[in-house]
């Protein structure tokens, strides 16, 4: 029966990644990732995804500090936040998060307030449903972990 | 010169200031069996050399504080460094890249590595080369 738990959360773990594939929010860095993962640090991919998460969190925050500021003008510290964000973006597969950061970037290149607010809004917008999605996927990974270990003694 | 002992394991130097990738790059190396170290900058990566470590390979990011790594491939090459050290990074002009060459690169690759690009490096590496 919890054999059957088990098998039934694999398929719907990839389910979800391969929805996340398809959707073009997740790209096939995520699959290096995950071939990375062993027995040494089984928990390699969550470890690094956790690190993207708090260095997401600081740089969207910078970027809203900047726009939010009366007299803005500082769209090059704007576009040093931006290529960290892409950096750290590709290295974990997050392909939508990538690409809207390189319109957020044109944006600052083009000294475009405007344009800046729409791209940070849609920025954070696809940061969230990312960290949304991974959050399911982890949790997903960790009941399969728990349901792979139960064992029933055997009664005679 | 020494003889060479074949289960010596190759050494690898990771020199960015991304912790993401140095994450990635250190346990892409330890995969295929590479000793490794992460820096954060270049200049981190010259003071490990002064201090008389070597390394059979470096992987150089480009934009870093303190120093880029261009000035410190430069810093490296002036000091008789004759590891194989690959230029990484995710947006280099053609012009950017030559003068990152021209610093004294063995290579450059796109970041992120994979496992198909470190086996092309690992293939041109010459074990021997830091330890005549």
């Amino acid at each position: 029966m919890l054999g059957l738990g088990a098998d039934l959360l694999w398929a719907d773990m990839n389910r979800l990644l391969a929805f996340l594939f398809h959707q073009g929010v997740l790209d096939e860095q995520f699959l290096q990732l995950q071939q990375l993962q062993d027995e040494t640090s089984p928990n390699f991919v969550s470890e690094v995804v956790n690190i993207y998460f708090h260095e997401s969190e600081k740089l969207l925050r910078n970027l809203r500090a900047l726009l939010m500021e009366k007299e803005f003008s500082d769209y090059k510290k704007m576009g040093i936040h931006l290529n960290q964000f892409m950096g750290s973006s590709s290295s974990i597969g997050a392909k939508r998060v990538r690409n809207v950061c390189v319109a957020f970037r044109a944006a600052t290149e083009q000294n475009n307030r405007a344009g800046c607010l729409r791209a940070l809004e849609m920025l954070e917008h696809e940061y969230c449903y990312l960290k949304n999605k991974l959050h399911e996927l982890f949790q997903i990974e960790q009941q399969r972990a728990l349901a792979a270990g139960v064992r029933y003694p055997v009664q005679n | 010169m020494a003889h060479q002992n074949l289960g010596t394991k190759l050494t690898a130097l990771v020199v960015d200031d991304n912790k993401i990738n140095r994450k990635i790059h250190q346990k892409l190396l330890e995969s295929v069996g590479m000793k490794n170290q992460g820096v954060e900058n270049g200049q981190e990566a010259v003071d490990i050399h002064c201090h008389g470590q070597r390394f059979d390979l470096i992987l150089m990011d480009m934009d870093m504080p303190i120093m880029n790594g261009i000035e410190a491939t430069k810093e490296l090459r002036s000091m008789g460094i004759g590891s194989m050290i690959v230029g990484v990074s995710s947006r280099c002009t053609e012009a950017e890249i030559r003068k990152f060459m021209e610093a004294g690169l063995n290579d450059y690759h796109e970041k992120p590595l994979n496992n198909s690009k470190l086996s092309s490096l690992l293939d041109k590496i010459n074990p021997s080369f830091t330890r005549n």
